[in-house]
C-alpha cells in the first residue's frame, strides 16, 4: 500500500494518523505539503487528517479545499484513487465538493471531545470491509464543527445508495447531525468521510483497539 | 544604524512632560523613580520610562518575592534546569527531557475570559517550545467567584472557551485541571495555565545570549497595538475602573502559534538557533533585556525593521506590545538564509531587527534616531528588590471532633458533597477540550493525575496540580506542605515518581504585612514539602495584587507536579475493576475535620485548622503505593483529599459503575471517619489473596493498612449510615456544573 497523508498548516492530528496507518499497515506513509502540485507517484490511498487547517477562520476546511495539492486530490479521486478524510478532512472534502453535504457548528455550540458509539451502517466500503454491518465501535470525537447536514434530495440519495458509511449509535449524536450521520461516501465509493477519530483508537493505550479493524480494511482493499 | 547617533543622548519621540502622575501611572513608585534618575544621570524619555516600568513592576521583576524565591529547593541529579530560564527541565532518561512551567494569567481573564485565558495558554506554550520541547500536554487550574455572582457564569463560560479554542487548534492535549469556585474570587478569578513537552535532553535552548555582533532575529507574528501596559496592569489591584482595561489585553492567534511551533522546531533541528526567547510579558522589551542581561551583553534594536501590523506606530508602542506568537532570537550569520527558507514556508515574518553588543546597553534606534539607551544588566537581573514587611498570620485553632456534630442525613450529606461546586463531575469544562490529541493520552481527566505516553517503549509522564486554598487561608504554612504533599499523592496514586514541580503563586497585594505574610509562611511551606518529598520546584511564576478593591483572594499557592512511570501499562486508576476486590485504607482512619467540605456544605461552617502534613508520613506512604503499583499488586488507587473517605470511595465507584460496601468503620460517630480529610492516605482495591501480603508489606513498614470493604454490587453502602446506589450518585455529581451552566441568567 502506497498512502499519502496531506498537510495543511494548522493540521495537528497527523501524527495520530501515521501511526494509525503504520500499525496497520506496517509502512510509514508519505506526506504532502498544501503547496504541493502533485501527489506522489503510485499512491493508492490520500488521506487528509483533523486539525484546524489555516486556523479555520474562514469556514471549516474552506481555504484549505481551494489550496494548490487539493487539485491533485481532486484529479486522483477522479482517477479512483481512494481518499479518507477524518474530521477536519472530512470538512475540507466537502468544501472541496468531492463529498456531498456540509459540516455546521454543533448544535450545543461548544468544542465536544468525547468517545461515542459508532454504528457501521455499509460493510463493503474500502474502510469498513472488516466489520459487519450494525457493529458498533467506540471511538472519540473532537471537534466544534460536525453537525452534519445535507439537503433533503441529497439525504435521500445518500441514504437509498447506502452512502451513509458510519451512525452515531445509541443515542451518542455528539452534534445534532442529521440522521446521526457521522460519514459518509461519495457515488463512486473510493472517497469517505468522517468526523470521528477511529486513528485514536487503535490500541490498548487508546482505551481499546476496536477501530483497528477500519485501517486493516484499507490495507487489505489496496493490497488486492 | 549610525554611530552618530549612539553617541548622544536619547530623544523623545512624543513630546511629554514626565510627571510625578505619568511616573505613577507606569506603575513605579518615587523612590524607584529616583533610582532610574541615579542610574541614567539625567531624565528617562518616554519611551525609556515605558520600558522601565515594564521591566521594574512586579510581573516581571518579580520584585516582592525574589527573596523568598530563593529560599525553595531547586535541585535534584534529575534537574537539567531550574527556575530563572522561559521554563524547568528535567531528565526522564533515554536522553528524553521534560519541559514545563505554569503560569497565570488572571488578571487579563477576569477582563475579557476568551482572549485572557486564551493568550495564557498561548504564553506557556512557548514557554515550553522555545526551549526546544514540542508540547505534549496542557493543564490548568481554575478558580471562579461564589456561583452566585452575577459574573461567575459568564467568565466560566469564557474561560473554558478560551482555553478550548486555543489548545484544541494548536494541538496539544488538555489533560488535567482543577476547577473550584469562591467568593474570595469574586471580583478576580485565577486562570493558572500549565504546558509540559518533551525536548531531546541534550539539545535544549536557552534565552542566555552568547557571542557579540550577531543578529537578533524577529520570528512570528506582526507587533500591533495589542496588549501595551499587560504586564503592568498585572501588577495592579482592580478598582471600579476594571471594565476600562480591556484594550490591554491581547488577542491569541492559535493557528500562528502551530505554525510557529513548527517553524521553531525545524530552526531547531537545522541548528540555527544561539540564543531564543518568546515576546510574553513586555514583548520586544523584556525578551531583548533577558537575552542580553542573562548573556552579559548589550543589545541594539532597530524598531523599522520590526514586522509591523499597525502604521504611525512610536518605539514606546512597539517596545511595550504584548502582541502575541512572537519570538525573538540570536541566529546563527551562517543560517540565515535557511532559516529565513523555514520562516517563509511557514508564512511567518523574519526580519533581523538588531545585533548584540559588548557594552551593556540596551540601545534601541528608531526612524534613525536613538530613543533608549539603558543599562541593560539593572534592567532585567539586576532590577530592584525588595525585603516587604510581613507579619505572621493569624493561624485556625484545631477543631475538635466532638465539636462537629452528625449530619441529620447520611446519605442526603455524601449527596450534597459530590454535587457541590467544588467536588462536582467537571466534564461540562473537560469535554471541551481535545484531550486526546497526539495520540498519547493514557489517562484521561477525572482521575487523580494524567497519565502521557512519552516513548515507544511505554514509558509515560504524569501530571497533576493542587492546592486547597481555604487549608492555605487557615494556616499558610500546612496549606502550603499540603499543595505539595497532595501532588505528590496523586502523583503516586497512578503509579508515578514524583519528580518536579513548578508553582504558581496566587496573592494579593504584598505592600500589605498580612498578605506578605501568607506568602511568605505558604512558600516556607512549599519549600519544606519540596526538600523532604525530593520534589522540587524546577519554574514558576507569581501572580501578585490579586485584590479587588481592597479586599484579597484567598491565598492560592498552585502546585503542578510531574512524574514518570517507567511503564503506562503499570498504571493504576481510580475505578474500580473487579466485584470481589477487597477495599483497603492506607495511612489509618482520619479525625481532621478542620475546613473540610464536610464542614463547608453541610454544616456551613468554614472553620478550623486544616489537617496537619506529616511529610515523612507522606513519602513513606506514597513510596509504599507506588511499589504496590509497581509490582502488580494493585491497578486501583485513589488518594484521600476534599471530603474524606467517603467522597473517595464514592469516586471510584462512580468512574466504574461497581458499588461497594465498607463495614469496618472505628467505633463512635461515623461522621468523623467518613468525612475527615486527614493527610497520607489512600483507598486501593485488591484481589483477596493478595490481602496478606499487603499487609505483612505495611506492618514491615509500620504503615496503617487495614481491610475495610469490598467490590460489589451497584450500590455504595457506607458503614450503617450511607446506602445508595451508583447511579444515584452519578446523576447528583454529574447535574450541578451543566444545569448551572444553561440556567438563565
Amino acid at each position: 500500500m502506497q498512502s499519502v497523508v496531506v498537510l495543511f498548516p494548522g493540521i495537528n492530528r497527523e501524527h495520530d494518523m501515521i501511526r494509525a496507518l503504520e500499525i496497520a499497515s506496517g509502512r510509514k506513509p508519505h506526506v504532502a505539503w498544501h503547496t504541493d502540485t502533485a501527489l506522489p507517484k503510485g499512491v493508492d490511498l490520500v488521506v487528509i487528517p483533523g486539525g484546524f487547517s489555516y486556523g479555520d477562520y474562514l469556514r471549516a476546511g474552506a481555504i484549505a479545499a481551494r489550496s494548490p495539492i487539493m487539485r491533485a486530490v481532486i484529479a486522483a479521486a477522479e482517477k479512483g484513487v481512494k481518499v479518507l478524510g477524518v474530521c477536519n478532512g472530512f470538512q475540507i472534502l466537502t468544501e472541496a465538493h468531492l463529498l456531498p453535504g456540509a459540516l455546521m457548528r454543533n448544535a450545543g455550540l461548544k468544542f465536544v471531545c468525547r468517545t461515542v458509539r459508532l454504528r457501521v451502517e455499509n460493510d463493503s466500503t474500502f474502510f469498513t470491509n472488516r466489520l459487519k454491518k450494525g457493529d458498533i465501535l467506540p471511538c472519540p470525537v473532537a471537534h466544534h464543527d460536525g453537525n452534519y447536514y445535507a439537503d433533503e434530495e441529497t439525504l435521500k440519495r445518500l441514504e437509498g445508495e447506502g452512502r451513509v458509511v458510519f451512525r452515531y449509535a445509541e443515542g451518542t449524536n455528539p452534534n445534532g447531525s442529521v440522521n446521526d450521520i457521522a460519514g459518509v461516501m461519495n457515488e463512486r465509493g473510493n472517497v469517505i468521510g468522517m468526523m470521528p477519530h477511529p486513528e485514536d483508537r487503535v490500541e490498548a493505550l487508546h482505551g481499546g483497539d476496536e477501530c483497528l479493524p477500519l485501517f486493516l480494511s484499507i490495507v487489505e482493499e489496496v493490497a488486492a | 544604524m549610525s554611530e552618530n547617533a549612539a553617541s548622544n543622548a536619547p530623544v523623545n519621540e512624543i513630546d511629554i512632560e514626565i510627571t510625578p502622575e505619568l511616573v505613577a501611572e507606569h506603575g513605579l513608585k518615587p523612590e524607584e523613580y529616583e533610582k532610574i534618575l541615579e542610574l541614567l544621570g539625567r531624565e528617562p524619555t518616554f519611551t525609556e520610562l515605558g520600558i522601565f516600568s515594564a521591566m521594574w513592576n512586579e510581573h516581571c521583576s518579580y520584585k516582592s518575592s525574589k527573596k523568598w524565591l530563593r529560599t525553595l529547593p531547586t535541585e535534584a541529579p534529575w534537574v537539567i534546569q531550574g527556575p530563572g530560564e522561559n521554563a524547568g527541565a528535567i531528565d526522564i532518561g533515554d536522553n528524553q527531557a521534560i519541559v514545563f512551567k505554569m503560569e497565570s494569567h488572571n488578571h487579563p481573564s477576569y477582563i475579557e475570559p476568551y482572549q485572557g485565558a486564551a493568550t495564557g495558554v498561548g504564553g506557556i506554550l512557548r514557554d515550553v517550545f522555545t526551549m526546544g520541547a514540542r508540547p505534549i500536554a496542557a493543564a490548568n487550574s481554575l478558580r471562579f467567584g461564589s456561583p452566585e455572582h452575577w459574573k461567575t457564569r459568564h467568565l466560566v463560560s469564557g474561560v473554558v472557551a478560551g482555553i478550548a479554542g486555543y489548545g484544541n487548534c494548536f494541538g496539544v492535549p488538555t489533560v488535567c485541571g482543577e476547577v473550584n469556585f469562591h467568593a474570595r474570587y469574586d471580583g478576580n478569578i485565577l486562570v493558572n495555565a500549565f504546558a509540559a513537552g518533551l525536548a531531546q535532553a541534550d539539545r535544549i535552548f536557552y534565552s542566555k545570549a552568547k557571542g557579540v555582533g550577531l543578529p537578533v532575529v524577529y520570528i512570528g507574528a506582526k507587533t500591533g497595538r495589542d496588549g501595551i501596559h499587560g504586564a503592568t496592569m498585572a501588577s495592579a489591584e482592580f478598582g471600579e475602573d476594571v471594565e476600562e482595561k480591556r484594550p490591554t489585553v491581547q488577542v491569541g492567534d492559535p493557528f500562528t502559534e502551530k505554525c510557529l511551533l513548527e517553524a521553531c522546531m525545524e530552526l531547531f533541528e537545522n541548528d540555527c538557533v544561539i540564543a531564543i526567547q518568546d515576546m510574553g510579558a513586555a514583548g520586544l522589551t523584556s525578551s531583548a533585556v533577558e537575552m542580553g542581561a542573562k548573556g552579559n551583553l548589550g543589545i541594539e534594536l532597530n524598531l523599522d525593521a520590526v514586522p509591523q501590523r499597525e502604521e504611525g506606530m512610536t518605539a514606546y508602542e512597539m517596545m511595550l506590545s504584548e502582541s502575541q506568537e512572537r519570538m525573538l532570537l540570536i541566529l546563527k550569520p551562517e543560517k540565515r538564509k535557511l532559516a529565513e527558507q523555514i520562516l517563509r514556508k511557514w508564512e511567518l515574518d523574519f526580519s533581523i531587527v538588531g545585533k548584540t553588543t559588548d557594552n551593556l546597553r540596551f540601545k534601541v534606534f528608531h526612524k534613525g534616531r536613538l530613543v533608549a539607551d539603558l543599562p541593560i544588566k539593572e534592567l532585567g537581573d539586576q532590577a530592584p528588590e525588595y525585603d516587604r514587611p510581613w507579619v505572621e498570620p493569624k493561624v485556625q485553632p484545631p477543631l475538635k471532633p466532638e465539636d462537629v456534630p452528625a449530619p441529620a442525613d447520611y446519605n442526603d450529606a455524601l449527596l450534597r458533597m459530590i454535587s457541590c461546586p467544588d467536588l462536582c463531575s467537571k466534564r461540562w469544562v473537560y469535554e471541551q477540550y481535545d484531550y486526546l490529541v497526539q495520540a498519547n493520552t493514557a489517562q484521561i481527566p477525572g482521575g487523580d493525575a494524567a497519565v502521557m505516553r512519552v516513548h515507544e517503549n511505554g514509558k509515560a509522564i504524569a501530571i497533576s496540580c493542587d492546592v486547597t486554598p481555604r487549608y492555605v487561608e487557615a494556616d499558610p504554612f500546612e496549606g502550603g506542605k499540603q499543595a505539595v504533599a497532595e501532588c505528590y499523592r496523586n502523583l503516586s496514586a497512578v503509579g508515578a515518581e514524583p519528580k518536579a514541580i513548578t508553582d504558581n503563586l496566587n496573592f494579593g497585594n504584598p505592600e500589605r504585612p498580612e498578605i506578605m505574610g501568607q506568602f511568605v509562611r505558604a512558600v516556607q511551606g512549599l519549600g519544606e514539602a519540596c526538600r523532604v518529598l525530593d520534589f522540587p520546584v524546577v519554574s514558576g511564576n507569581v501572580s501578585l495584587y490579586n485584590e479587588t478593591n481592597g479586599r484579597a483572594i484567598l491565598p492560592t499557592p498552585t502546585v503542578a507536579g510531574v512524574g514518570v512511570l517507567p511503564d503506562w501499562r503499570q498504571m493504576a486508576t481510580i475505578a474500580f475493576k473487579r466485584e470481589g476486590d477487597i477495599l483497603m485504607l492506607i495511612g489509618g482512619h482520619g479525625t481532621q475535620l478542620g475546613q473540610s467540605i464536610f464542614l463547608r456544605e453541610v454544616l456551613g461552617r468554614e472553620e478550623g485548622a486544616p489537617p496537619p502534613v506529616d511529610l515523612a508520613r507522606e513519602k513513606k506512604h506514597g513510596a509504599f503505593i507506588r511499589r504496590l503499583i509497581r509490582d502488580g499488586v494493585t491497578d486501583t488507587v485513589h488518594d484521600i483529599s476534599d471530603g474524606g473517605l467517603a467522597v473517595a470511595v464514592a469516586e471510584m465507584a462512580m468512574a466504574s459503575g461497581l458499588g461497594a460496601s465498607v463495614d469496618t468503620l472505628p467505633p463512635g460517630s461515623p461522621h468523623v471517619a467518613l468525612f475527615a480529610e486527614d493527610q497520607a492516605r489512600y483507598v486501593i482495591a485488591i484481589a483477596p489473596e493478595r490481602l496478606e501480603q499487603v499487609m505483612m508489606a505495611a506492618a514491615e513498614k509500620d504503615i496503617p493498612a487495614a481491610p475495610i470493604g469490598r467490590v460489589e454490587g451497584d450500590r455504595l453502602k457506607l458503614g450503617e449510615v450511607i446506602d445508595l446506589s451508583v447511579a444515584e450518585l452519578k446523576e447528583a455529581h454529574e447535574r450541578w456544573l451543566p444545569e448551572y451552566m444553561e440556567a438563565e441568567l
